[in-house]
């Protein structure tokens, strides 16, 4: 983009007198970019998961090998031998090219989570919080249910239940993800409810499914970002937590849990089996934290403890 | 105990439909709802495991009549809903059946693993406190200093970081490398059912006992998991002191406070953190909470043969009565100690009556 055009457009998002909604938007948008832009944790954070992102897309022009190729002449060899900067695992497959792999199915577990729980708890919350009396008070009691249950328990009983894989994995961390989004959709629905452009909304005849969709959902969405964004973390944890145990992704996929739980049995003679894939675990969910912990400053600066 | 503490309060101050009394209704309500569900919710998924009880029993080479009189023995004959209210009913007298695997009863069972998990947690939340409160107290008052940045960073890598991971890689260093530590399990083998059981907590136990070499040996095994849990429990309890500290610190009886000219340390610890000391211990009693069901799989990487551990053997083989006592159990403690935390706080401050 041409420098001029580039002054233009910074002038266009700084206006402070917007033409239009989504003009207003935008430039809304952009002021949250600049706050974030000034938080350099955040950043660090937000560089980490565009680097997961491209190590997804890109995987088989990154990894120097096929991660299921076994080579069991070439097993547990130690890092920077020839041809595996990261040494091989006890079936002699490339650790790089196996982490780089697992990024594919930590992203897709953080994606189905992020998309399921926020929306399930969105719908729960703001219908129990719009409809009150019997109905608020039965979701709410089964919410209380769900948040009282120890999660990784839940998840385990659940994927032992349905059957281990990726997908049951994911359906269990939903399932215990959700309450907290269904307590602020219903906290923030509440406050919303009984203001006067939702009454001017009403009297314009609309119903209540127009009314939680159109005019309650939207206002919902900011504080569901950033604990979306915050339970990133958790989630990526759990997922690796279920790899661990052999509940998630099944061998021979190259689930980063799962395959710490492979080099658990060599790690006093071979460290790096177990060691590598713990890394990106902890680099990934690094990441979601402290992007999470920026977004909250922006998004929600009353919570933000870093101001 | 929680209970039996506002159960007092209410009777003390007015007899009948005082709000304290109706606080406690409600709140024993409520747990039982919860309860119940949560017993529910457990019973329906062990209902629907692919694994067969029946078979884990009677094997595969049983006959069709042994299996039918199984079948019927484990009750699976009748509706489930008819199933859940016996076993509630079974429950409530303190029975929760016997576990298919090692065909003994899940509430001794329970009595014998819990008070590892206890022992764990307990050391972590020590930890995890006399670490934590300095460390967020420091970081508030330091505040933007280098001394908060490394706190923020301390904490952040407690969020970030796989427990289990973490675990394996203290048992490679500790334990592998330096060999400073015992390694898995709760003693060396040699000590294993040495002493009397007493509490069924090895350290006090063998220190009840007299036998120093065994509390030693046993030391040296829980130190690891325990400074595990710790720094878990640490990087949360370390956070919320910080931002509850930075609340007091900008308010004006702070300002009076240094204005009337009392030293600082007098100002920070005789009156802010006076002030936050109740929600700290709601805060404390969560992260309690929390890693008695979180350390399921601390408890696995260090053959820590506690309830986490318990639950997690008899899920993968279908021991469904064990499981359900299992997590009933976790369950009712998160639940009281939850409850424990919120009353604590109407109690103690009246901004929240």
């Amino acid at each position: 983009m041409a420098e001029i055009e580039k002054q233009g457009l910074r002038a266009w998002l700084m206006t402070d007198t917007p033409t239009s909604r989504r003009h207003a938007r935008f430039a809304a948008l952009y002021a949250g970019w600049l706050t974030l832009k000034a938080n350099p944790m955040a950043m660090v954070g937000l560089a980490i998961l565009i680097l997961l992102l491209g190590m997804a897309a890109f995987a088989p022009l990154l990894s120097p090998h096929d991660p299921f190729e076994q080579n069991l002449i070439g097993r547990l060899q130690s890092m920077g031998a020839e041809g595996h900067i990261l040494g091989t695992d006890s079936l002699g497959r490339d650790l790089l090219s196996r982490v780089i792999y697992g990024s594919r199915i930590t992203l897709y577990i953080v994606a189905l989570v992020a998309l399921i729980a926020p929306i399930v708890g969105l719908l729960v919350g703001t219908v129990a919080g719009y409809t009150g009396g019997i109905v608020d008070a039965i979701l709410m009691r089964i919410t209380d249910i769900f948040l009282a249950f120890p999660r990784l328990v839940l998840a385990l009983a659940f994927v032992a239940a349905l059957g281990a894989g990726i997908e049951n994995a994911v359906l269990a961390i939903s399932l215990t993800a959700w309450p907290p989004y269904a307590r602020i959709a219903r906290a923030e629905t509440l406050t919303i409810r009984n203001s006067d452009y939702i009454a001017a909304v009403k009297l314009q005849g609309a119903g209540a499914f127009r009314i939680i969709t159109k005019h309650i959902w939207p206002l919902c969405i900011s504080s569901l970002i950033v604990r979306v964004t915050l339970d990133m973390a958790g989630v990526i944890l759990a997922a690796a937590g279920l790899g661990f145990l052999g509940l998630g992704a099944q061998p021979p996929s190259p689930e980063w849990g799962a395959m710490i739980s492979e080099g658990r049995r060599f790690i006093l003679d071979s460290w790096w089996v177990a060691t590598i894939p713990g890394l990106a675990i902890f680099t990934v969910s690094l990441g979601f934290n402290l992007l999470g912990d920026g977004l909250r400053d922006v998004l929600d600066p009353k919570d933000g403890d870093s101001a | 105990m929680a209970m039996a503490e506002k159960n007092g309060q209410g009777r003390r101050r007015s007899p009948f439909s005082s709000p304290a009394l109706r606080l406690t209704l409600k709140t024993i309500g409520s747990i039982l709802i919860t309860m119940l569900g949560l017993a529910f919710v457990t019973f329906v998924i062990g209902r629907v495991m692919p694994i067969d009880p029946v078979l884990s029993i009677v094997g595969e080479q049983a006959s069709k009549s042994t299996y039918d009189d199984a079948y019927a023995a484990l009750g699976l004959d009748k509706p489930i809903i008819v199933q859940f209210f016996i076993y509630i009913w079974d429950v409530l007298h303190g029975d929760f059946g016997v576990s298919l695997l090692n065909a003994r009863p899940v509430a001794e069972d329970i009595k014998r693993v819990f008070p590892a998990t206890l022992e764990l947690a307990t050391l972590g939340t020590i930890m995890g406190v006399t670490l934590g409160i300095p460390l967020g107290v420091i970081a508030a008052v330091k505040r933007g200093t280098w001394i908060d940045q490394l706190a923020r960073v301390v904490a952040l890598v407690g969020y970030s970081m796989p427990i289990f991971w973490l675990g394996l890689m203290g048992l490679l260093v500790f334990y592998g490398i330096l060999g400073w530590v015992g390694g898995p399990g709760r003693v060396g083998i040699f000590y294993v059912d040495m002493v009397p059981t007493v509490t069924g907590m090895i350290l006090i136990d063998s220190a009840l006992d007299g036998n120093w070499e065994i509390f030693k040996n046993a030391l040296s095994h829980i130190i690891l998991p325990a400074s595990i849990l710790g720094y878990y429990s640490m990087a949360y309890i370390s956070r919320m002191t910080r931002s509850f500290m930075l609340e007091q610190m900008s308010a004006e009886y702070i300002t009076t406070a240094r204005v009337k000219g009392l030293p600082e340390r007098t100002v920070i610890w005789r009156h802010a953190f006076k002030n936050i000391r109740v929600q700290l211990i709601t805060v404390i009693a969560l992260s309690y909470a929390n890693l008695l069901e979180g350390s399921v799989l601390t408890e696995i990487i260090f053959s820590w043969p506690g309830i986490g551990q318990y639950i997690t053997t008899a899920l993968l083989s279908a021991d469904m009565n064990a499981v359900l006592g299992g997590t009933i159990v976790v369950g009712l403690i998160f639940v009281l100690l939850n409850i424990f935390s919120d009353l604590l706080y109407r109690v103690f401050d009246p901004r929240a009556k």
